[in-house]
């Protein structure tokens, strides 16, 4: 992508549209063909560290929307005065003043919840796909379509974690942001009194990477563009 | 025309269909398949799959019949109806039809749901991928309900047979292909998923978990304990069954696991007929002594006092070890399935030693977990091809020095 990307900066486009094909596709890429967890296998490990209740997925994937937004926003502004040299620390000085943000921000109105998430915002840091759109589009592109794609990477991250989350917190503790869904299972209501019990298992890291596994399952067997030749 | 012919006959008429692969398979369970080798060498050995998988189950059903009648006997001797036996392996107490019915009407849909969930499965992946149904299933599907409790909920069964069998099994690649044991896979997945259900001292004897219910709700009955040797033990408690109880099997725990003697029997029976391997059986009781002997060791050494959490399994016997939890079973049954377990012979002693050294290891060291025997086990498959590997590059290190040497 990084490749077609530097071939169309010396093309020049300067009155194509604000949402031409071409700048939807950054966004819509992202969601399902070039997903950065299950087709790219990035950023792996806060996948399966916070999603247990969807609604830390959801806090993360906010956060990561900000700081890929805005990071890649930043990047690509600077993209003609950052030395390639040192670019490294440059793309990682922006992340973690982003992330920073999210941290303070987090502490400040929502206290519980950054406990829950606890090392995780901070590790937003080295979240493999935000360096990854940095070094790869933020560095050869301009801040609209940088943007676009910070936004659609983000995004793509995030569905997963929600889905992940949503399947989580359903199968493991019987509620859903909080909220009980299946009935209460001190009194034995709802499901419950069918003998119905929370699945232990879905709340342990290991379920996460499975529920990934058929994610990507699923995605695979279904998008014909994805099946690997033999 | 006989049943056979018929099913000759149906088998041309789906040739080519979806359906085929879950007909043949119906067809080759109940019939030799009347197909003739096409090309290359005529001469077959009779010990197929098929048969293979049917020596192990024979080899197993011992030990669930045993499961049935101490089922029963554990449930009448908790409820204080009958007295513990104290005449041996034929005591007339113990096989009697009241403790077969109670565990009959218990196992039994324990191993319906086993084959029936699980060889489900296994028909939808054969129609899908269009492969025929290998015959993989039906040792683990007996192998299932003789490690669970005996008042695990079916319905958590169903799920963890399906979890087992496609995460285990299929996603590798189906009968041949899988890392993990899958009968393990699903006894893991039921631990970490219902650990209600899987530990404690409710849950081996049935009935235990309802009467505990019924004292709850205020009803005036004596609770039942149903602790396991190693629960008694982790808690540094006292053991209440003798030596003899423990290797005849009259004590609670998962189904199939608690009488040594049978499996004994059984493994003597897997080894004579060239099944099962020697050496893993052999080498993981090794690595269990060996444990074993270190933890007896430290103890004696005086490096533990009685009021560590760790002496009462530490100072077990080291011989005792083996009649206590599953490690038998799992030496015998688990860790010598052929797809899971290390190839060579070298590899072979190498894995079981292991799986019996991590065994006790996790039976001493973690309490939360004192059956370690299925974890040790899941663990070693994963290490069993480097295991391999390394056997087979020494070995090959080993002749090129000895070819040098030579043309040297």
């Amino acid at each position: 992508m990084a490749e077609v990307a530097e071939q169309e900066k010396v093309v020049k486009a300067p009155s194509e549209p604000l949402f031409s094909k071409k700048n939807r596709k950054l966004i819509t890429d992202p969601l399902t063909d070039n997903n950065p967890i299950t087709i790219q296998v990035l950023g792996i490990c806060s996948a399966l560290a916070i999603t247990a209740e969807l609604k830390a997925s959801i806090v993360m994937t906010i956060a990561v929307l900000f700081v890929m937004g805005v990071g890649n926003v930043v990047i690509s502004l600077m993209r003609n005065i950052i030395p390639s040299k040192i670019r490294i620390i440059a793309q990682l000085i922006v992340v973690a003043t982003l992330v920073i943000i999210v941290d303070l921000v987090l502490k400040t109105y929502a206290y519980s919840l950054s406990k829950t998430l606890s090392v995780f915002i901070g590790l937003i840091i080295t979240n493999c796909i935000i360096m990854g759109r940095f070094e790869a589009f933020a560095l050869a592109n301009r801040p609209w379509r940088s943007f676009l794609d910070g936004i659609g990477n983000a995004a793509g991250y995030g569905i997963i974690l929600i889905i992940v989350g949503f399947f989580r917190e359903l199968l493991g503790t019987g509620t859903l942001l909080g909220i009980p869904v299946l009935g209460d299972p001190v009194d034995k209501t709802g499901l419950y009194a069918f003998g119905y019990e929370n699945n232990g298992f879905m709340l342990y890291p290991p379920m996460a990477l499975v529920v990934v596994g058929l994610i990507i399952w699923v995605q695979r067997s279904r998008n014909e563009a994805l099946i690997e030749q033999e | 025309m006989g049943l056979k012919q018929n099913l000759h006959n149906l088998k041309e008429k789906y040739k080519g269909t979806k359906m085929a692969p879950a007909f043949n398979a119906i067809h080759t369970f109940l019939y030799l398949p009347n197909e003739t080798t096409h090309n290359g060498t005529h001469i077959k050995g009779a010990d197929d799959l098929k048969r293979t998988m049917n020596i192990v189950i024979m080899s197993l059903v011992p030990c669930l019949l045993f499961g049935m009648f101490n089922a029963g006997y554990q449930h009448y001797l908790a409820t204080g109806e009958i007295e513990r036996v104290t005449s041996g392996f034929f005591s007339g107490g113990f096989w009697t039809v009241d403790n077969f019915m109670i565990g009959f009407w218990k196992i039994i849909p324990l191993v319906i749901v086993s084959y029936g969930v699980g060889l489900a499965v296994e028909f939808v992946f054969a129609v899908i991928k269009g492969h025929e149904v290998e015959e993989g299933y039906l040792v683990t599907g007996m192998l299932v309900p003789l490690i669970v409790p005996v008042d695990i909920p079916l319905w958590m069964l169903a799920v963890a047979v399906i979890f087992g069998v496609v995460i285990g099994k299929e996603v590798f690649g189906g009968t041949g292909m899988n890392i993990l044991n899958p009968a393990l896979t699903i006894r893991a997945f039921l631990f970490f998923a219902y650990p209600t259900w899987m530990s404690g001292d409710k849950v081996w004897v049935h009935g235990a978990v309802e009467r505990n219910n019924e004292i709850i709700a205020g009803s005036n009955l004596d609770a039942i304990s149903g602790e396991t040797i190693l629960g008694s033990y982790a808690q540094n408690s006292e053991v209440m069954y003798s030596l003899s109880d423990m290797f005849l099997g009259f004590i609670p725990g998962s189904i199939g696991e608690t009488s040594k003697l049978l499996i004994i029997l059984g493994a003597l029976f897997l080894i004579f007929t060239k099944i099962g391997s020697w050496r893993i059986i052999v080498s993981t009781l090794v690595g269990a002594l060996v444990m074993g002997l270190i933890f007896n060791g430290v103890v004696d050494a005086g490096w533990i006092t009685e009021g560590s959490k760790f002496y009462g399994l530490m100072s077990v016997d080291f011989w005792q070890h083996l009649f206590i939890g599953s490690i038998l079973f799992g030496a015998v049954f688990m860790a010598t399935d052929p797809v899971t377990a290390a190839q060579t012979n070298k590899g072979k002693w190498i894995y079981g030693f292991l799986i019996g050294f991590i065994s006790i290891a996790i039976r001493v060291f973690n309490p939360a977990y004192p059956e370690g025997v299925f974890l040790a086990i899941l663990l070693m498959n994963v290490f069993a091809p480097t295991i391999d590997h390394y056997v087979v590059q020494g070995n090959v290190k080993r002749r090129m020095k000895r070819l040098k040497a030579k043309t040297a």
